[in-house]
């Protein structure tokens, strides 16, 4: 994967983020009256994010409220907790929206699990022509590359990345539900699905079922 | 061949492609430049590559510059 981009150096706060952060840093009655005001704001972004996601869940009414809730109290715990990493990059508003957008995600994840739409007990390969668009006048070809996919799983990948591309590719679980299943980072997962996704194009490419120019399919 | 375009392009990896823990680090400032109308990709070109191929963390940027867009009017 590529360096980091750079960053950009730190800026002097703006008069609004400097408020916020007097205001956390302060204590007693006027504390709390900013913690209650940023708590309000971060249960409105909360509830208008999961309204955002919701038509993709099967998560509604009272349900997506209270994780809407949840990760907007989640989101407030992890803001006090790291006003020390405020770089001020950023209006602070807009740093704080990013971690209740977070626990929005990871709630999400874990709740796939509650009722998971899918099995991982057995691959269906069959499913992925479908969810690949596969043009059904071309079912031999398919059915050719579709057996060299499974053959560079099999033969290229390592445990870790078979694993991840199995899970999120063939069985469709969602990357942020799997991270929660394996007890990893975003990142980790993301990782070995990237590396598994260069093995295999470079295998399928090899093998005369890609072509070559790594920036064909990103053209066409 | 090309028989899947689709995956095709689901295995392209593009090598500027910063990863998650990166990208997400920087999300609220790009947010605010988006939210802003700047081009995001002149100035974290690795960023806006992540975001493109990875769907969790470009969600988080639509959900957080769907806020900031929210917030402006």
């Amino acid at each position: 994967m590529g360096a980091a981009d750079p960053g950009t150096t730190t800026p002097r706060l703006d008069p609004d983020s400097a408020e916020w952060l007097r205001g956390l840093a302060g204590a007693g009655p006027p504390r709390d009256a900013v913690l209650a005001r940023l708590h309000a704001m971060l249960v409105r972004i909360a509830r208008r994010e999961a309204a955002r996601r919701g038509p993709r869940l099967r998560l509604a009414g009272p349900e997506l409220d209270d994780l809407a809730d949840q990760a907007a109290a989640d989101a407030l715990l992890a803001i006090t907790g790291k006003l020390g990493q405020f770089r001020g990059d950023s209006r602070f508003t807009t740093w704080a929206y990013k971690f209740v957008i977070f626990e929005i995600s990871a709630k999400i994840g874990r709740h796939f699990w509650r009722n998971p739409a899918v099995s991982l007990d057995a691959e269906d390969w069959d499913r992925l022509p479908a969810r690949f668009g596969l043009d059904p006048a071309q079912e031999a070809e398919a059915r050719d590359l579709l057996a060299a996919l499974r053959r560079a799983v099999d033969e290229e990948l390592t445990a870790r990345q078979r694993q991840v591309f199995v899970s999120l590719v063939v069985h469709g679980v969602p990357l942020d539900a799997l991270v929660i299943e394996l007890g990893s980072s975003r990142g980790a997962i993301y990782k070995a699905l990237f590396d598994a996704r260069r093995k295999l194009r470079a295998s399928l490419a090899a093998n005369g079922y890609l072509d070559d120019d790594p920036d064909r399919a990103r053209r066409s | 061949m090309t028989g899947w375009p689709q995956l095709d392009r689901f295995l392209h990896t593009d090598p500027q492609d910063v990863g998650c823990t990166d990208a997400l680090d920087v999300l609220h400032v790009c947010a605010e430049l988006a939210a802003a109308g700047h081009p995001v990709e002149q100035q974290y070109p690795g960023v806006v590559a992540h975001l493109q191929a990875c769907g969790p963390c470009g969600d988080d940027f639509d959900g957080l510059l769907a806020a900031l867009r929210d917030e402006a009017v």
